[in-house]
C-alpha cells in the first residue's frame, strides 16, 4: 500500500446562511502520483470537495465535519500562513476558465515568476531560466518573447498551457485540475490533456481532475469517483467502473452518453428543402485612424444541400465559421456574396420568397439562460411566433401553445411562469417549443445541448429526436460535440477555417473519414460500446491500428515518457 | 436582510407619498396666504400661531414650505418625464442601429454630458429666461444625455443577447422587437436612474433657485427659501434648517423607494422577497 498524499474523511460541506449541505460524509484519497478523476453533474459538489482540499470554499461555505490530511497534515482549521505556504508549493490548481484565471494586466514573465520567487528562495536569473525551461515543455514557440507578452495575446488552449506551466513550475505534489478542458476546442482540450497527463507523470505529480465528462476522465485516470448531490456513490478502478457499474447513477451517466442513432435513408431525387451556393461572409476589419484593416473573411464560398426531413450536422472547431454559416441561413448575418435558397427560390431577391422562408425557418440557440426574455411568461415567449400566422386566433394560438408545451413535455401549466423559475433543461424545452410552435419546416440547432449537463443532454436529445421524427422538420445541426452529431445526424458537414473540408453520411464520415481535419477531430473524442456486464468500454476512434480497435483502449499515461 | 430591504421600501414610500400629500394639499389650500406679507409678525419663532414660524417678511413658512413643496415636486416631475422620454428616444434608436447614427449621436451626447448640468442649465435658463418653464426645459436638456448613456449602454448589452437573435428569426420587425424585448428589459437600470433623478433635479431646482435664477421671488421654492434665509441665519436658524431638512428627507425618501423599486420591477428578484 502506498502512502495516501491526500486523504479526505467523511467530509461535510454547508452553505451556511441557508444550511444546505453541499457536500455530505465524502471520503476519498489520492496517492502520490496518482490521477484520480471526480465526476459529476453541475450540482453534485465535486469542485466544492476538491476546493475544501486546498481551503479556498467561497465565503458562506463552510465544512462543518471530517478531515482532510494532505501528507498527513490536516488541513482543516490549519493556520492560514501554513497554507499559504502549502498552496502553489505543494498543492497547485488549474481553473476552468483561462480567460480569467491569468491577470490581464500582468506580463506573463511577472506572473509566472510571482510563485516562484514567494516560494523558492532562488536568484532571479535561475527563475527565469526556470521559467523559460517549463514555457518550452509546455510547447511555446518563444518562450522568450512570451515573457514581455500578455495574456490576451494568446489562445484559449496557450493560456491554459501558461497556466499549467505557471502551477508546474513550483513542482507540486497534489494538482488540482478543475474542469480544466471543457472551455476549450475538443482538438486543442485533447493536446492540453496529454500535456498535463506527461508533465505530472515526469514530475511525479498526482493529479486531482474535476470534470463533468466522463470519458475524459475515464481515459487519463487511474481512477474514477462518481458523485451525485454532494455523496459519493461509487468509486473504482477506471477500466473496472466502466464495464460493471454498480451504482444506478453510474449506469445512467454511461447511458446518458451519445450513441449513434439508427440509420435512415431519403429518396435520392427529391429537390433540397434548403439550398446554399457559394455563400461568402466577410466581415469588415475595424477601422484605424487613417485604413481599415483588411476584412476577416469567415466562410470562403460553401455549397450546401439539405434535404427534406434530413438532419444535417455541421461540425468543426472554434473558429471553422460553423456558427456564422447558422446565423447566415437564419437571416441574421447578411452574406457578403452566394445565395440561399428555400424551395427553390432565392431568398435574397424575392420579398414574398424571404417571408415564406422567415416563417418555415426557425432557430434553437445555444444558451437557454440567454435566449429567453427573462420579463416575458414561458406562455407568452412561445406564443410570440404565432403573431405572424395568419388566420390564428388568440384562443387558437393558445389552444397551439398548450400543445406544444406538453410536446415538449412541460405541461400548460408552465406557461405562467418566467424562465428564471426553470431548470436549463426546461428552459432548452421551452426553446424547443418556441422553435416548433410554427410548426416549421426547417429548424436551425446552434449548439442546442452543448450548455446542458450530461444527463440532461441526453433527455433533450430524444426529446429532439422524437419531435423531428414526428414532424419532419429538416435541421441544421450545428455542434462541436461529435458524438452528439454522431447520434441525430443524417448527414455530417467537417468545417475548418471557413471551408467545408469533408461531407458525407454519417457512417461514412466517422467509420472512414478522408480528410486530416477530420481524423484529427475524431480522435480527441471517445467512441462507447457497450460490454458484456451491462458496462460500456471506451474505445478511441482511429487512436488503433486498422483492424484492431480493441488495442485501442490504452492510456497516454501509460506509455513511456 | 430581507426585512430590511422590506423596510427600506416601506419607509421610501411613506416619506414620498407624504411629499405628494403635501404637495398636493399646498397647491389647493395653504393655512395662511404664502405670499401675504405682514411686517408686524417678523422673524417670529415657531410658535402656536405659526408652528414652524414666519420670515423676514412676516410670511408663515408651514404655508411657504407646502406651497414649495407642490413647485418642486411639479417642476421635478416634469423635468425627470422629459429628461427620461427624451433619453430613451435616443438612447434606444441610436444604441439598437448602431453604426454611423449611433457614432454621431452618442459625439454629441458626449458633449454634452462634458457640462456639468448644473452649468448647462445655467447657460441654457440664460437663453430661455427665469421662470418655472425656463427651468423645466433647461434641466430636462441638461439629464437627458445621461439618460441616454445609460439607457444606450443597456440596449447595447442586451442587443447582444440570444433572445433578440430569437425575436428577429420569429419574424418580429426591428421596431417591435426594440418596443417589446429591448426596452423593457433596460427598465430595471432606468428606474434607479429615473428615481435619483428625481432628486437630483430637485437639488438642481433648488441649487438655481438659490443662485437667484431660479423660480423668481415671492412664489416660494424650497430652494429660494434657504437662499432667502441665509442672512438671517443668526437670528432665525429654523428658516434656513427647514428647507434644508424637507430637501434632505425628501432625498433620502427617494434613494429608499428608487432601490425598492429596482428589486420589485425584476421578476427575477420578485420571489426572494
Amino acid at each position: 500500500m502506498e502512502k495516501n498524499l491526500l486523504s479526505v474523511d467523511s467530509l461535510s460541506v454547508r452553505v451556511t446562511g441557508i444550511g444546505l449541505d453541499v457536500v455530505k460524509n465524502v471520503g476519498f484519497t489520492v496517492q502520490a502520483g496518482e490521477i484520480v478523476g471526480i465526476v459529476g453533474e453541475s450540482g453534485s459538489g465535486k469542485t466544492l470537495a476538491a476546493r475544501a482540499a486546498m481551503g479556498l470554499l467561497p465565503p458562506g461555505i463552510a465544512t462543518t465535519g471530517g478531515s482532510i490530511k494532505f501528507d498527513g497534515e490536516e488541513i482543516i482549521g490549519i493556520a492560514p500562513r501554513r497554507l499559504r505556504q502549502l498552496r502553489g508549493s505543494r498543492i497547485g490548481m488549474v481553473f476552468q476558465e483561462p480567460m480569467t484565471s491569468l491577470n490581464p494586466s500582468m506580463l506573463l514573465g511577472h506572473q509566472l515568476d510571482e510563485g516562484l520567487a514567494l516560494h523558492r528562495r532562488l536568484p532571479e536569473a535561475k527563475r527565469r531560466e526556470m521559467i523559460l525551461d517549463m514555457l518550452q515543455r509546455v510547447g511555446m514557440d518563444q518562450p522568450e518573447r512570451a515573457l514581455g507578452a500578455y495574456p490576451h495575446e494568446f489562445s484559449g488552449g496557450m493560456r491554459q498551457r501558461i497556466m499549467l506551466a505557471s502551477v508546474m513550475l513550483l513542482r507540486p505534489a497534489l494538482l488540482i485540475a478543475d474542469e480544466p478542458t471543457t472551455a476549450l476546442d475538443a482538438v486543442v482540450q485533447r493536446d492540453v490533456l496529454e500535456l498535463m497527463v506527461g508533465l505530472t507523470r515526469e514530475e511525479g505529480t498526482a493529479v486531482l481532475l474535476i470534470s463533468h465528462d466522463l470519458g475524459m476522465v475515464a481515459r487519463y485516470c487511474d481512477r474514477i469517483i462518481v458523485m451525485c448531490r454532494g455523496e459519493i456513490v461509487e468509486q473504482g478502478k477506471s477500466d473496472e467502473l466502466l464495464a460493471r457499474p454498480k451504482h444506478p447513477y453510474t449506469r445512467k451517466l454511461l447511458g446518458a452518453m451519445p450513441k449513434r442513432g439508427a440509420d435512415r435513408s431519403f429518396p435520392k431525387e427529391e429537390q433540397p428543402i434548403v439550398s446554399i451556393r457559394n455563400l461568402v461572409v466577410e466581415y469588415p476589419g475595424r477601422q484605424k485612424l487613417f485604413k481599415r484593416d483588411p476584412a476577416h473573411r469567415a466562410l470562403h464560398g460553401i455549397d450546401l444541400d439539405i434535404a427534406p426531413k434530413q438532419v444535417v450536422a455541421v461540425v468543426g472547431s472554434s473558429g471553422s465559421g460553423k456558427t456564422t454559416l447558422g446565423q447566415v441561413v437564419a437571416g441574421l448575418v447578411k452574406a457578403t456574396a452566394g445565395e440561399v435558397r428555400f424551395d427553390g427560390a432565392p431568398i435574397g431577391r424575392d420579398q414574398k420568397a424571404y417571408w415564406d422562408y422567415r416563417m418555415n425557418c426557425q432557430m434553437i440557440f445555444q444558451d437557454p439562460y440567454s435566449s429567453l426574455d427573462p420579463r416575458q411568461t414561458i406562455g407568452q415567449i412561445v406564443g410570440e411566433p404565432l403573431r405572424h400566422v395568419r388566420d390564428m386566433g388568440t384562443a387558437a394560438a393558445r389552444q397551439r401553445v398548450v400543445e406544444v408545451l406538453e410536446e415538449v413535455k412541460l405541461g400548460a401549466d408552465y406557461a405562467n411562469r418566467f424562465p428564471h423559475q426553470l431548470s436549463g433543461g426546461q428552459r432548452q424545452r421551452a426553446a424547443i417549443a418556441r422553435a416548433i410552435v410554427r410548426r416549421p419546416r426547417f429548424v436551425i440547432a446552434d449548439e442546442a445541448v452543448s450548455a446542458l449537463d450530461v444527463t440532461v443532454r441526453a433527455q433533450i436529445l430524444d426529446l429532439f429526436t422524437e419531435l423531428q421524427n414526428r414532424h419532419g422538420f429538416s435541421c441544421l445541426f450545428i455542434s462541436h460535440d461529435l458524438g452528439v452529431v454522431e447520434q441525430v445526424a443524417d448527414r455530417v458537414i467537417v468545417m475548418d477555417k471557413g471551408r467545408i473540408v469533408e461531407e458525407g453520411d454519417r457512417s461514412t464520415i466517422f467509420d472512414a473519414p478522408q480528410h486530416p481535419f477530420t481524423r484529427k477531430l475524431l480522435s480527441a473524442v471517445p467512441a462507447l460500446q457497450a460490454a458484456p456486464g451491462g458496462g460500456v468500454r471506451l474505445l478511441w476512434r482511429l487512436d488503433a491500428p486498422e483492424g484492431d480497435p480493441l488495442s485501442s483502449v490504452q492510456k497516454p499515461a501509460n506509455r513511456p515518457a | 436582510m430581507r426585512n430590511f430591504v422590506a423596510a427600506n421600501a416601506a419607509i421610501g414610500s411613506f416619506i414620498i407619498g407624504v411629499l405628494f400629500i403635501v404637495a398636493g394639499i399646498g397647491a389647493i389650500w395653504t393655512p395662511y396666504d404664502p405670499l401675504g406679507i405682514s411686517f408686524r409678525d417678523k422673524l417670529v419663532p415657531p410658535s402656536p400661531g405659526h408652528w414652524l414660524g414666519t420670515d423676514e417678511f412676516g410670511r408663515d413658512v408651514v404655508s411657504r414650505l407646502m406651497a414649495g413643496a407642490a413647485t418642486s415636486v411639479w417642476i421635478s416631475v416634469t423635468t425627470v418625464v422629459i429628461a427620461v422620454t427624451i433619453g430613451i428616444l435616443i438612447g434606444v434608436t441610436s444604441g439598437y442601429s448602431r453604426g454611423w447614427f449611433d457614432r454621431i449621436v452618442m459625439s454629441l451626447n458626449d458633449a454634452l454630458l462634458a457640462f456639468p448640468g448644473i452649468l448647462l442649465a445655467l447657460g441654457l435658463l440664460a437663453v430661455l429666461g427665469a421662470n418655472k418653464y425656463g427651468i423645466i426645459v433647461a434641466l430636462g436638456i441638461a439629464y437627458a444625455p445621461s439618460v441616454a448613456r445609460v439607457v444606450r449602454g443597456t440596449v447595447l448589452s442586451i442587443r447582444e443577447r440570444e433572445f433578440i437573435a430569437a425575436s428577429r428569426v420569429v419574424g418580429n420587425s426591428e421596431a417591435y422587437t426594440m418596443m417589446r424585448h429591448v426596452l423593457p428589459n433596460c427598465l430595471a437600470p432606468l428606474t434607479v436612474l429615473t428615481t435619483s433623478m428625481f432628486g437630483w433635479v430637485l437639488l438642481a431646482e433648488s441649487s438655481l433657485s438659490f443662485l437667484g435664477l431660479g423660480v423668481p421671488p415671492p412664489a416660494p421654492t424650497w430652494g429660494n427659501m434657504l437662499a432667502s434665509a441665509r442672512p438671517y441665519i443668526g437670528q432665525a436658524v429654523w428658516l434656513a434648517v427647514l428647507p434644508g431638512l424637507c430637501i434632505s428627507i425628501t432625498l433620502l425618501g427617494i434613494n429608499l423607494l428608487g432601490d425598492a423599486l429596482r428589486d420589485r420591477l425584476d421578476p427575477r428578484m420578485r420571489d426572494r422577497t
